[in-house]
């Protein structure tokens, strides 16, 4: 592949997804898109770019989506689950007891492994949570990724990682090869389509926020823009999860690292944070005004 | 060094997991049936067994119901793994007292998440992404 090609993939890409690849993932960009080109009848990169620049949008969104699809498992790093269980929702049940209810969003929810395993942990919290509203709310950029979500159909490969045998006897029931989620906990899940570069206002304020292993495909301006966003839609005591890669420190003020539970973040005093760009905004007024 | 017994009628099979589980940390006792496996616990209980079904003269149920009274028996975490990939078998693994279930075919990933979730292997702090 030729730098132009290439840099014009990384502009499109950039301009679409938010993804921010570096000057040296060209094997990535081959991995993942010869497969794609060679679907479409075309012979490689080069061409496909051809037809990309010649405005095929259909191809534009197959590509945004074969580059920004991550793999992921049932449980992924399973501490963050468990604090999950025993940090985030032990504070819910208090701080909610009188509403009771709870509204979750996974920010990157992917193929839906990640927002049935938040499901399936909610399930195995049993009584605690009786009575209860649950609300989750899964997005992701891509399409195809949501209907697989959807569906919950997961191969015999995809079900032995991650996931404890007792829970797929519990929460699944085999088809064949493959094996479904209950529709009990599908229930509990709305799927959506969303681009984390566009307003997501329209989804509410949330109780919990996942949004693990995404950020880390964005510059530091479009995360930082991200997370400031993500602050208005998280009640004032409610939690953010990131991926282990991931950390708010050094980008924003807007949240602030749990100790001892790695991957967690609170919302720091929305007055607090509103007052930096307050004061930024009020300064030439008051310059004026000493005139 | 902890020991996994891996008991499996096929040498092909017995080959893969070894390589799989040694790179693991464990040093691997091999046997090829059930009986075969016994006189491996007698003589010292290994701290895994990785467990296929169906054997010739004493196949994995037989042989975890068997382990299971035998003294200090309840120690050893048994994983099956087996091309008996239905709901009915698992069921029965799990009531007759193996600790997972591995659906063949396997790779390292299948193994290490399962040996993680018995405890047999720690997990790391958190896995990068």
């Amino acid at each position: 592949m030729n730098s132009p090609d290439y840099e014009y993939l990384r502009k499109l890409l950039k301009e679409r997804s938010g993804l921010d690849l570096s000057a040296d993932k060209q094997y990535l960009i081959e991995s993942r898109l010869l497969p794609l080109a060679r679907k479409a009848g075309l012979s490689d990169i080069p061409e496909l770019v051809q037809k990309l620049q010649a405005g095929s949008s259909a191809l534009i969104t197959s590509v945004v989506e074969a580059m920004t699809t991550n793999e992921t498992f049932f449980f992924r790093d399973k501490v963050p689950f468990d604090h999950f269980r025993d940090t985030i929702m032990q504070d819910i049940i208090k701080a909610r007891a009188g509403r009771r209810s709870v509204r979750i969003w996974c920010a990157a929810g992917s193929t839906g492994q990640e927002p049935y395993s938040l499901a399936m942990t909610l399930k195995e919290m049993g009584a605690a949570l009786t009575g209860w509203r649950i609300e989750i709310i899964a997005t992701d950029l891509s399409q195809e990724v949501l209907e697989k979500a959807k569906a919950g159909v997961y191969s015999q490969f995809e079900v032995q990682r991650g996931l404890p045998i007792q829970m797929l006897m519990k929460y699944f029931k085999q088809t064949g090869e493959t094996w479904q989620i209950n529709p009990e906990l599908r229930a509990m899940i709305q799927h959506r389509q969303l681009n984390l570069l566009q307003d997501f206002s329209h989804l509410g304020t949330f109780d919990v926020i996942f949004c693990r292993n995404v950020l880390i495909y964005f510059d530091q301006e479009t995360k930082i823009n991200i997370f400031n966003r993500l602050a208005r839609q998280i009640e004032p005591d409610g939690f953010l999860v990131l991926g282990a890669a991931e950390t708010v420190v050094g980008l924003t003020d807007t949240f602030r690292p749990i100790a001892d539970r790695r991957g967690l973040y609170k919302p720091n005093d929305p007055r607090a944070a509103a007052a930096k760009p307050a004061d930024a905004a009020a300064a030439p007024r008051m310059a004026m005004a000493g005139r | 060094m902890k020991t996994c017994l891996v008991v499996d009628d096929s040498s092909i099979v017995r080959k893969v997991a070894r390589r799989i589980v040694e790179a693991l940390g464990f040093q691997v006792i091999e046997a090829e049936d059930g009986v075969e496996a016994l006189v491996h616990c007698k003589k010292a209980m290994p701290e895994a067994i990785l467990l296929d079904w169906n054997m010739p003269v004493m196949d994995g149920f037989q042989f975890l119901g068997t382990l299971r009274r035998m003294p200090g028996g309840d120690e050893p975490k048994v994983v099956f793994c087996t091309t008996e990939n239905g709901i009915d078998h698992i069921t029965k693994a799990m009531g007759g007292g193996a600790n997972e279930y591995i659906m063949k075919p396997f790779d390292k990933e299948i193994v290490l998440a399962k040996f993680q979730e018995v405890g047999l292997v720690a997990r790391e702090e958190e896995t990068a992404a």
